[in-house]
């Protein structure tokens, strides 16, 4: 259980993170999105005990990070996977954390494998790595502790489509089996797919935090066909209210059963029917980050 | 008769998870000083030097050949190159990022550091053991290759005197890099300010008291015999506060309030 209550950090006269407060329960992966320089770090970077909050507090399971016996053992934490001495090899980067943690050689070799970096790779310099392999190295460094809390600041930067894909499998298998994941991203695309919960922060303040089907609820249907005027006139007829669409595309302010009878009822063709996930949560984070006026921001549509 | 076996017991995490040990910490700091090629090279420096100049005093016909003699000598490569691992010890987690890693382990930061300062003691017994070592080789080879007997005499004062300035000389490596946080700053600023004060004060006559008592370099010198006595401790005492206590508290302190990004 991971606890952020009213964090808010200050530097000189900057305001990097102002009144952030929520919670992630154990079971669930929360995403924590928002454009670069928005906050995300500076909030984890607290609440991981590197950063002293000016106000407000982050609590792990009740207590503070600073507070637990053997941090490693109950959270695993990744906040740089550039963050890594370039002459140690892999394997040598987990050993002195294992050292740390009080776990044999043999769990280093176990985590190795599970991230795919076990034999050649784990007796590589981490100067030679790419930074999907780091990536993976800072993935088996935070699972090295068995912890039961995963905080995790742009995981999946730099992994191939591949690797974002074996995280994402990582990640739930984590959460289904009771434990608890942060991670935070700019990247959209990566928090939907593995995400429950979401956490949007813009310009250091939360502007949306909920389930992923809170946020997405609600949003309409995308309807594609040979002929958009057809299909724009039926769906009017109809009484649903269209706007356009992503390429030729028309999003139906109704739900997709109610978009197909009045599109039947016209007698028109239809070559997409579905509701309106993906573009929902973009339209959303796009408008709630721009309203900020942040500089990055284009990086999101990405 | 059947046999039942007995259902498996229900996987139950072991909540016991106790914080690590200061000599756990300890061994993880002493280990990074060599696991990486800079700091492996370093050491082996420090080996290759110590048998250098050991080489030298005993080929050089006129130089006197006992192990009280070889000791000392042995120690000046130890005493310059040591130190230089103690500031990467500390400098090393800022210029490869590695401090967000150990902090987040460990966040207590005074243990890590006290787990570097214990790290550098043992470093610094490791290299007066190293030093001595090459002077039992050059002690034995003496009646070898020059006329002199084996002499290996050794006034327990000059074993306690060098460990402790060798202690002394790597914690003021360590304190320059708590304070400065980027090696080739702290490595530069370790060798020139000391220099540059010897210098300043050895030449201006008016300075000798400040040469007596805050000049390192001069006021340790009679430990490497093992000389010291009465006022001597006391003006090491005076220097080791300007060079090693000041900068560590300073760094210390520093270091624990920081931000680590």
């Amino acid at each position: 259980m991971i606890t952020i209550d009213h964090l808010t950090k200050r530097y000189g006269a900057q305001l990097a993170v102002s009144d952030v407060s929520f919670s992630c329960t154990p079971g669930t992966v929360t995403g924590f999105l928002g454009p670069n320089g928005a906050g995300k770090s500076t909030t984890l970077r607290a609440l991981v005990g590197l950063a002293t909050p000016t106000s407000g507090a982050a609590t792990i399971g009740g207590r503070a990070y600073r507070d637990l016996p053997n941090a490693g053992r109950q959270v695993g934490v990744l906040l740089d996977a550039g963050a890594q001495h370039a002459g140690r090899t892999g394997r040598e980067v987990l050993t002195l954390a294992a050292l740390v943690l009080g776990v044999g050689q043999e769990r280093v070799d176990e985590v190795l494998g599970r991230v795919g970096l076990a034999d050649k790779p784990a007796g590589k310099r981490v100067g030679n790595y790419s930074l999907g392999m780091k990536q993976r190295l800072g993935l088996a460094a935070a699972l090295l502790g068995d912890p039961q809390v995963l905080v995790l600041d742009e995981p999946a930067n730099g992994l191939d489509p591949d690797g974002i894909y074996w995280m994402r499998g990582l990640l739930r298998g984590f959460a289904d089996r009771g434990g608890t994941v942060l991670l935070s991203s700019h990247l959209l695309r990566e928090v939907e797919a593995v995400a429950d919960q979401l956490v949007v922060i813009a310009a250091g303040r939360i502007v949306a935090q909920g389930s992923k089907q809170e946020l997405l609820g609600g949003r309409g249907t995308v309807v594609r066909g040979p002929d958009r005027v057809v299909l724009e006139r039926a769906l009017r007829t109809a009484g649903i209210a269209v706007v356009g669409g992503e390429g030729d595309g028309l999003v139906a302010d109704a739900d997709p059963l109610a978009v197909g009878q009045a599109v039947a009822a016209a007698g028109a063709v239809l070559t997409e029917l579905r509701p309106a996930g993906g573009e929902g949560l973009e339209e959303l984070f796009r408008s709630l980050t721009h309203a900020d006026g942040s500089q990055q921001v284009q990086e999101v549509a990405a | 008769m059947t046999t039942t076996t007995a259902p498996a017991a229900p996987a139950v995490r072991t909540p016991a998870i106790s914080s690590p040990s200061l000599l756990q910490l300890t061994r993880v700091e002493l280990r990074k000083s060599y696991d990486t090629r800079a700091g492996r090279w370093l050491l082996i420096v420090i080996g290759l030097a110590a048998l250098g100049v050991v080489a030298l005093e005993l080929f050089v016909e006129d130089a006197p050949k006992t192990f009280a003699d070889y000791f000392p000598f042995t120690q000046f490569p130890v005493g310059i190159l040591l130190p230089v691992l103690g500031i990467l010890l500390v400098t090393s987690e800022w210029s490869q990022r590695t401090a967000m890693t150990t902090f987040a382990l460990v966040p207590r930061r005074a243990r890590v550091l006290t787990a570097k300062v214990l790290a550098a003691v043992l470093l610094a017994v490791g290299g007066v053991l190293a030093a001595a070592a090459a002077s039992a080789l050059a002690t034995a080879l003496t009646p070898v290759f020059t006329d002199s007997a084996m002499d290996w005499g050794l006034p327990a004062a000059q074993v306690g005197q060098v460990l402790l300035v060798q202690v002394i000389s790597v914690l003021a490596g360590v304190a320059f890099g708590m304070l400065l946080l980027s090696s080739p700053l702290a490595i530069v600023l370790y060798f020139v300010l000391p220099t540059a004060f010897s210098i300043l004060v050895n030449t201006v006559s008016a300075l000798d008291w400040v040469r007596d008592w805050l000049d390192l370099s001069t006021t340790t010198m009679p430990m490497y015999e093992g000389d010291l006595d009465g006022q001597g401790w006391l003006q090491v005492a005076t220097s080791v506060a300007l060079w090693l206590a000041l900068p560590l508290l300073a760094g210390w302190l520093r270091i624990r309030r920081a931000e680590i990004a």
